[in-house]
């Protein structure tokens, strides 16, 4: 990538983030009502974290193998209620000592 | 004073998180193709994990720029949300100037905490709470970008997953606790394999599949399960 070229990415980027957690914080001075307006939001996060999450992350490190074992251990931890950096390192943990096994 | 450093102490365990994550980007970051300064200025001014992933994702693939604002929009639309509940706890002084220099600090733990906290939220206590995860997120993205290079395949390909642990860390208690929130992101994960796996639809990029099957999932979750106020997750 050209450095020119990375210097639009990152101004596309950061105008657009800035500009979505910013302006809401100013502008806004009453809740919004509607319940499917309301709704569509609280979806959305956990809607993009799982669509960016499967399946790309069973090709994450170069093995299917590897990946679905820290997959696994990262779903067990999280239903356990592990916090984030927990599940996050027992994953890569476990990824890696199935990578080395194999 | 007294409320900055306040602000600071609660900020400790989320910067040391972000420590973690941030050292997965800047090893990520790397290894897409970034050179370090360049991973290092992303973390500076967007502040925000998933974005930031999928930002670095579509500038390897050399996506459009329609695709990076796009990308950028959708998967930081929560923020729009978090900061208009936050405007309504936020303390009067907390005027218009500082709120478009301290608005930029709003990411989903900062938010948490500053929700959690008892009463309204000055200025000062909203920037005491920024100061270590934002120093935390952007040395991690630096020491991950020096050390892509110097660590072995093994050790870097199995912390590729460390994010992906992350967001399931976030997903996977929300939908213990919610079944809309279960149902609706199993559809988005659905969505998203069949936009991988099915013959012409695998030419989509990633940063766009993403988007739709994000979209498509929450409006058929706003249609079906609308959220009354004071009962979302």
């Amino acid at each position: 990538m050209e450095v020119g070229t990375f210097w639009i990415y990152l101004i596309v980027m950061f105008v657009v983030t800035y500009i979505i957690r910013v302006f809401p914080f100013v502008i806004f001075r009453k809740k919004i009502e509607n319940k499917h307006v309301r709704a569509f939001f609280a979806y959305i996060p956990y809607t993009v974290l799982g669509a960016m999450t499967f399946p790309a992350v069973f090709y994450a490190t170069g093995s299917v193998i590897s990946a679905a074992a820290g997959v696994a251990a990262a779903l067990a931890l999280a239903y356990r209620g592990k916090g984030l950096f927990t599940v996050a390192i027992c994953a890569s943990l476990v990824a890696f000592l199935v990578s080395i096994v194999m | 004073m007294k409320q900055f450093i306040q602000g600071v102490k609660d900020g400790g365990a989320i910067g040391i998180g972000y420590l973690s994550v941030s050292f997965t980007f800047g090893l990520e970051a790397a290894s897409s193709g970034l050179l370090w300064w360049e991973a290092l200025l992303v973390s500076m001014m967007n502040l925000t994990s998933a974005g930031q992933f999928a930002g670095i994702t579509i500038m390897a693939a050399a996506g459009t720029y329609i695709e990076m604002a796009l990308s950028q929009f959708v998967i930081n639309l929560r923020y729009a949300l978090m900061s208009i509940s936050l405007s309504q706890k936020v303390s009067p002084e907390f005027g218009s100037g500082k709120k478009m220099l301290l608005g930029f600090a709003v990411t989903d733990e900062i938010f948490a905490v500053a929700m959690s906290r008892q009463g309204e939220v000055s200025s000062k206590y909203f920037a005491g709470l920024a100061v270590l995860p934002y120093l935390g997120w952007t040395s991690g993205t630096l020491a991950g970008a020096v050390c892509g290079n110097i660590l072995p395949d093994t050790v870097t390909d199995a912390l590729g997953l460390a994010i992906y642990g992350m967001f399931i860390a976030i997903i996977i208690p929300a939908m213990k606790k919610d079944s809309r929130i279960l149902k609706i992101t199993l559809l988005a994960v659905v969505f998203s394999f069949a936009m991988y796996y099915l013959p012409g639809l695998k030419m989509i990029s990633s940063g766009f599949a993403v988007i739709i099957c994000a979209v498509a999932a929450s409006v058929v979750g706003a249609v079906c399960f609308p959220m009354e106020e004071e009962e979302e997750a």
